[in-house]
């Protein structure tokens, strides 16, 4: 009559996965090597949409692979050496179990070695791929290039990993892509605009580490192993992009001022020009060596109406952003020993600035703190002895609070001994309902170019303070009644959207009611609407707007903690003045 | 050195001592021996000196003798003695030479002291051999003697055996190394070389002399048995000495230096002679063959290029241009189904090193986020202010973060979530807006107040002018739509639980059902014309010549009741909930909830004064009823169904799923097609007959369960009371053109009653020309809005 019986679990979901264990058993691996492919590969475990029939019936918590990942690895070249690698190192125990000395030297010569540039070459098929992705690699290039030459990893991989994070930073020099920095508690933050994509890293501060005893470094070593390669290739092209020459070389003028009599007792002749990369105060030498920047002008189409008017923005923007790309141009700075040297010379570099050490410090320094044409002089302590009169003495937040908004700040908030202003997160984009801090919103008129007069009248009002206390407690009072007022504006416009308030206030203007009455009417057209809402929209709808009324409770919070910490300062502020 | 001695061999050994010392000292007096053999024979204990001093030498050789004694070494003693004798001449100056150098002089002082008993003891021992002897050779005891001390005299003389070390053994006893009692049972132990038996001495000692002996003796600790022979030895002080340093682990000789320095024969130090004399082989000054034809085959090899010198590794890894010719084909098809690695979270404010004041936290803040478990946490880290970028220090979990990191990117499935970016005000429906929906209900006008209690139902008359409204407090109100006035209370019997006004307008009629009566009132209001045609009506009826038994009483009231205007009273065998009348206003039906029962439903037919039960079995716990307006269609709501019965035919035509726990009311669109259902679950369905069974629409705009639902008459209105104390009015319209599904807009929540034993609005109902809907409700009031 009918077929076959269908059996279970021989069509479908289940036999498009595979768990880990059978994947394993499948390619005849130990579980760290396939954990290595995995890595290299980049296969990562997929979720199936019915775990059940996936697994045969049971819940058991399973791994999941699919099987074509699987397959896909099967013919890898790299797996055979793998298994060659495992019979090395058999061959090289039972050499050593036999005190065969000279079978342990030549089984060693003959290690088995793999490349994994077919793997880049596969995982990532165009170069603008690798580039999207190397956000990974530059901050574990970076965490690697930092770590002491014992121990952890081996000693070539860190020399790599050096040599690969200063050939980066010297491109990001060469092609000003930096855009943005941010000082963080765990490290600084930078973020690069290369070819079109933003590229964001972390170095960690320059300290020992404590290595922790819950890291399984094999996994992070062989992370490194690919990221290594795949920054490498990634730093090749880039130079090859912009005409310079790889391995990066310092250019004629470049590697004839840092010579320098310190050189011999630095570093070894072997490292000494890898530290002079390193210190990244030259610039590169090119294959074409090219007349001045080459600046690249849009090309002039004939356009008309409204493509004029874009074409005129876009000119107009392009301008900007080469404008901000130097805005360092011309200034001279100074890094005293205590400021983190390796940071502040890449970002000033970045844009365009000249910068200079104490010669002790590290090697490359090209002028002295005496020099007199130093513009700022970078230091983090509380004083200075000796100062000259035509520089300024600034902190190193400066530098990256103005690469941050672009422009030069004003230096009087960040002299020495002078408590900072807050150091902002670049990366924050506040939408509409955030809450924006008081600082960022200062930046944003300097950025448009106001003034910043909020201060002057602050000192005003201070004077005023000194003149007549009653007066100013009166003016005072005024004041925070207003603030209520405005609070209760603001607390009104967001609460209508939400709740009826049903207040009449006979004295005041019809026309408001008038108002009020449609927008009430509007409301409640609202919500007789969502009435109507089925159920699946009205569960999305519910869960929207509970997000959104999270974000305004969390906003109205921080506002209000910063309005109890500025009238905690305001009332310091008082006594003291008081006290005097 | 020190083997030969332990080795040496004990009787022998005394026997050729004592001859050498004879020899040595007593060189020319021959004569003196056989006098020495006689005396040794008879007593131990001579003056001679000659005697001293062979007794000396065996002493000195006994040292040793009563330690070792094997039956073995003394047949290869008698055999060297016989036919050897430098042998033994050489051997024993060996021993001899041992003992002089170890001891010295003291040797000397030690023999004098030993000398008398151990002189005695060889001397008996001489006296043995001497037998022996004279019995193996024909010779003469002397001679033999004699001849043997010559002998050994020129061996020791000669003392070319020096280094010889081979052993000395007893050569009297010939039975070998055997355990000596096998022969206790014999006279002898033994036989000598020539094959004689050797008796034992001549014991007469028994027990009571070994006694005696042993009592008196001083000697006698130190006195030892030689089994070989059977005599008695006395052990001399060297002896003791030696046993006692043998029992301590030492070395018998005491001037043996056991720590005497060490010399390496094999050290770092290059001697100029070697350590073995042995000449090199000849095979070390040849070059081999064999490597040669090895090398030169190397060297051919490599002449003809086939060995090239191993090139040096490549430690640091080389680049190129990977992506020089970027093929479009190479992207496999499966980078189109690659799910890229999300890029890590960028900071916020708070990671700053610096942060605005209000980032950091307070100290309940940081209490809560330390109670938290990490996984839980919004933030991994404490945010945290330094004064200055010198201050900050090195963040302790960097690695941990980047391995979390790593961890993701090769452990986590990845998934594209498809975020619905949508605006949320795209989700709300776009209705038509109330305001171009209009007439409908907008404010409260007015209140009718009066009842003391819950009012439970409440009916307009089919003019619009009347309302009468039932309570708890068991009272029915007839109230003046327009002014709000109670015209008219009147005190039933119970709490009210329905009041129908008959939708005849040519019948003034109102229906109030309380406990298990149902009341037909007639209010007499309005037209008096109307009142008394009703009146009239009423009392024209005529008996049916046969009376049928009918579940119901049918009774007219009389006297007072009359006077207040109660008309006809129906006793029901049961409680009656609801009441409603058919829109002719001639039948009535009501609802007795029971669920055992088949008797819930039951219709009077008024004018001919006709009670029937339209079932036959009960299908569940009936809610409501109500009459299709213009079909002879009868709708009864249980709890989860909607039955439509055709009353002509007699049969069910439909059963509407209401899709919900307990329906609590019903009501009919005027044009018959739509039904609409309020549950005590806050759903109102509304069901369109000629659609489906299931709901077309089900609304949940109400807060908590819904008491009442109506239509309008003649708008397409419908409304809602529940027991959040609100009323919704929703516009409803129903469409000629059977291909346009009917709208549904809600379009006014009216509020006023308040919410009382967490009842609110308990039944609404709209003024049958206007767009008015009255409600009444737990408050004990009833509210009019327009």
């Amino acid at each position: 009559m009918g077929g076959l019986q269908k059996k279970k679990y021989e069509s479908g979901s289940a036999t498009n996965y595979i768990t880990r264990n059978k994947a394993r058993k499948k390619l005849s691996l130990s579980l760290a090597d396939f954990r290595r492919l995995c890595i290299l590969k980049g296969i990562y475990p997929h979720e199936p949409k019915h775990k059940k029939k996936v697994n045969k019936g049971s819940t058991a918590p399973r791994t999941f692979y699919l099987l074509k990942d699987i397959r896909f690895l099967l013919h890898e070249p790299i797996v055979g050496k793998f298994r060659e690698y495992k019979i090395f190192v058999r061959k090289l125990r039972k050499a050593y179990g036999k005190a065969e000395w000279g079978g342990v030297e030549r089984l060693k010569e003959n290690k088995p070695v793999y490349k994994l540039d077919h793997i880049i070459k596969e995982r990532y098929p165009t170069f603008i791929d690798a580039v999207r992705d190397v956000d990974d690699s530059l901050s574990m290039c970076f965490l690697f290039s930092t770590f002491a030459r014992t121990g952890k990893c081996h000693v070539q991989t860190i020399q790599l990993c050096r040599r690969l994070s200063v050939e980066w930073m010297n491109y990001v020099i060469s092609s000003r892509s930096l855009r943005k920095v941010f000082l963080s508690i765990k490290g600084i933050y930078y973020q690069a605009e290369v070819l079109g994509q933003t590229i964001t890293w972390i170095i960690p501060y320059q300290f020992a580490h404590d290595h922790p005893t819950d890291v399984d470094y094999r996994v992070m070593a062989t992370f490194t192993e690919f990221y290594t390669t795949l920054l490498g290739f990634v730093n090749f092209r880039l130079y090859q992009t912009l005409n310079l020459v790889y391995p990066p070389k310092l250019d004629g003028q470049g590697e004839i001022n840092l010579k320098s009599e310190f050189e011999e007792d630095y570093a070894l002749d072997s490292e000494s020009y890898t530290e002079k990369l390193s210190a990244l105060s030259a610039s590169l030498a090119r294959m074409v060596p090219s007349a001045e920047e080459e600046e690249t002008e849009l090309d002039h189409f004939p356009t008309e109406g409204e493509d004029q008017e874009k074409m005129e923005e876009r000119e107009k923007m392009e301008h900007e952003q080469i404008k901000q790309k130097k805005f360092f141009e011309g200034l001279k700075f100074f890094l005293n020993r205590e400021v983190p040297r390796e940071s502040l010379a890449f970002v000033i570099r970045c844009f365009g600035g000249e910068v200079s050490w104490d010669k002790s410090l590290c090697i490359g320094s090209t002028y002295d703190a005496k020099d007199e044409t130093i513009t700022h002089h970078i230091v983090d302590r509380p004083s200075i002895d000796t100062q000259y009169i035509n520089r300024y003495y600034i902190q190193p937040q400066w530098v990256y609070d103005s690469v941050n908004a672009k422009i030069l700040l004003p230096v009087e908030e960040y002299f020495l001994g002078v408590t900072l202003p807050p150091h902002l997160s670049p990366f924050v984009e506040e939408t509409e309902g955030d809450y924006v801090p008081p600082e960022k919103l200062k930046l944003m008129a300097l950025q448009r170019g106001e003034k910043p007069q909020t201060e002057d009248e602050e000192e005003e009002e201070e004077e005023e303070e000194d003149e007549d206390e009653e007066e100013d407690d009166q003016s005072e009072e005024e004041e925070e009644a207003e603030d209520e007022a405005n609070l209760a504006e603001i607390e009104e416009k967001r609460s209508r959207g939400k709740s009826l308030s049903v207040k009449v206030t006979p004295g005041k203007a019809k026309a408001e009611n008038r108002k009020r009455a449609a927008e009430e009417e509007k409301a409640e057209e609202k919500r007789l609407a969502i009435m109507m809402m089925k159920k699946r929209e009205k569960y999305l709808y519910d869960k929207i707007m509970f997000g959104k009324k999270r974000n305004v409770r969390e906003a109205n919070k921080l506002a209000a903690k910063r309005k109890a910490h500025d009238d905690a300062s305001k009332e310091d502020k008082k006594k003291k003045k008081k006290k005097c | 050195m020190v083997a030969s001695f332990s080795m040496r061999p004990t009787h022998s050994g005394t026997m050729t001592k004592l001859k050498n010392k004879k020899r040595n000292i007593e060189e020319n007096e021959d004569d003196q021996l056989p006098i020495f053999d006689k005396d040794g024979g008879k007593d131990g204990h001579l003056d001679d000196d000659d005697e001293d001093q062979a007794d000396l030498s065996d002493s000195e050789e006994s040292i040793f003798s009563g330690l070792e004694e094997s039956g073995s070494d003394s047949d290869d003693e008698e055999d060297d003695e016989e036919e050897e004798d430098g042998d033994e001449g050489k051997s024993s100056d060996v021993g001899e030479d041992k003992a002089a150098s170890g001891d010295g002089d003291d040797r000397l002082s030690a023999k004098d002291v030993t000398k008398p008993q151990s002189s005695g003891q060889n001397s008996k021992k001489k006296m043995r051999m001497k037998k022996k002897k004279a019995a193996g050779k024909e010779g003469g005891e002397e001679s033999v003697v004699s001849d043997r001390v010559s002998d050994l005299k020129v061996s020791s003389q000669e003392d070319e055996y020096e280094h010889d070390t081979s052993d000395e053994e007893d050569i009297r006893n010939t039975v070998g190394n055997i355990p000596m009692e096998w022969y206790k049972d014999y006279p002898h132990i033994g036989y000598n070389l020539d094959g004689k038996k050797i008796f034992k001495p001549i014991r007469n000692k028994d027990e009571l002399d070994e006694f005696l002996d042993k009592m008196e003796n001083p000697d006698y600790w130190r006195t030892v048995q030689d089994k070989m022979t059977g005599a008695d030895i006395r052990l001399s002080d060297e002896q003791v000495d030696l046993v006692h340093r043998l029992q301590e682990g030492k070395f018998g000789d005491v001037n043996f230096n056991e720590y005497e320095p060490a010399v390496d024969f094999f050290s770092n130090e290059v001697m100029i002679h070697p350590v073995t004399n042995r000449p090199q082989d000849k095979r070390s000054f040849i070059p081999s063959l064999i490597e040669k034809e090895k090398v030169s085959k190397l060297v051919h090899a490599i002449k003809m290029g086939w060995i090239k010198p191993r090139r040096p590794k490549e430690t640091t890894p080389q680049y190129y241009d990977l992506w020089a010719k970027e093929d479009p084909n190479s992207i496999l098809g499966r980078h189109k189904m690659h799910v890229p690695a999300p890029k890590m979270k960028l900071p916020g404010h708070e990671e700053s090193y610096n942060p605005p004041p209000e980032y950091l936290m307070s100290e309940e803040e940081r209490l809560a986020w330390e109670q938290q478990d990490p996984e839980d946490r919004k933030l991994s880290f404490l945010p945290q202010k330094f004064g200055c970028l010198r201050a900050v220090p090195a963040y302790s979990r960097f690695i941990h973060e980047r391995f979390e990191r790593c961890l993701d990117l090769y452990l986590c499935p990845r998934q594209r979530k498809m975020r619905v970016n949508v605006n949320p005000e795209d989700l709300i429906p776009k209705l038509p807006k109330p305001k171009d929906l209009q007439p409908f209900p907008t404010t409260q006008s007015l209140v009718y107040r009066g009842h003391t209690s819950l009012v439970r139902s409440i009916s307009v008359s089919p003019s619009g002018q009347w309302l009468v409204s039932g309570s708890d407090d068991c009272t029915v109100r007839f109230w003046e739509v327009s002014t709000a006035r109670c015209l008219k209370t009147l005190d039933v019997g119970g709490a009210v639980k329905g009041v129908a006004w008959n939708p005849n307008p040519a019948v003034c009629l109102v229906a109030v059902s309380y406990d298990d009566m149902i009341l037909l009132l007639n209010p007499g209001l309005g037209d008096r014309l109307l009142c008394t045609a009703t009146d009239q009506l009423i009392s024209s009826y005529e008996e049916p010549e046969e009376a049928k038994d009918q579940p119901v009483q049918w009774a007219v009231s009389e006297g007072e009741g009359h006077e207040q205007g109660h008309r006809l009273v129906l006793k029901h065998p049961k409680a009656v909930r609801q009441v409603t009348w058919h829109g002719k206003g001639d039948y009535l039906a009501c609802v007795m909830p029971d669920n055992t029962s088949n008797l819930q439903v039951v219709i009077h037919q008024v004018s001919k004064r006709r009670t029937q039960n339209p079932f036959r079995k009960s299908k569940g716990l009936v809610q409501c009823v109500s009459f299709h307006p213009v079909r002879p269609y009868f709708f009864v709501a249980t709890q989860r169904y909607v039955r439509v019965y055709n009353l002509i035919k007699q049969e069910l035509t439909k059963k509407l799923m209401a899709n919900c726990k307990w329906i609590s009311s019903m009501s009919v669109h005027p044009a018959g097609d739509n039904v609409i259902c309020g549950s005590y679950d806050c759903r109102l369905a509304w069901f369109d007959l000629d659609l489906s069974t299931k709901p077309y629409k089900v609304l949940r705009h109400h807060k908590k369960a819904l008491r009442s639902v109506a239509y309008h008459n003649h708008y397409p209105l419908f409304a809602s009371g529940s027991d959040d104390g609100s009323v919704i009015v929703c516009h409803g319209m129903v469409y000629n053109d059977l291909l346009q599904n009917p709208l549904i807009v809600p379009v006014k929540v009216l509020k006023g009653h308040s919410i009382t034993h967490d009842l609110g609005v308990l039944d609404v109902t709209f003024h049958p020309t206007q767009p008015w809907v009255f409600s009444s409700g737990a408050d004990g009031t009833v509210r009019l809005f327009t």
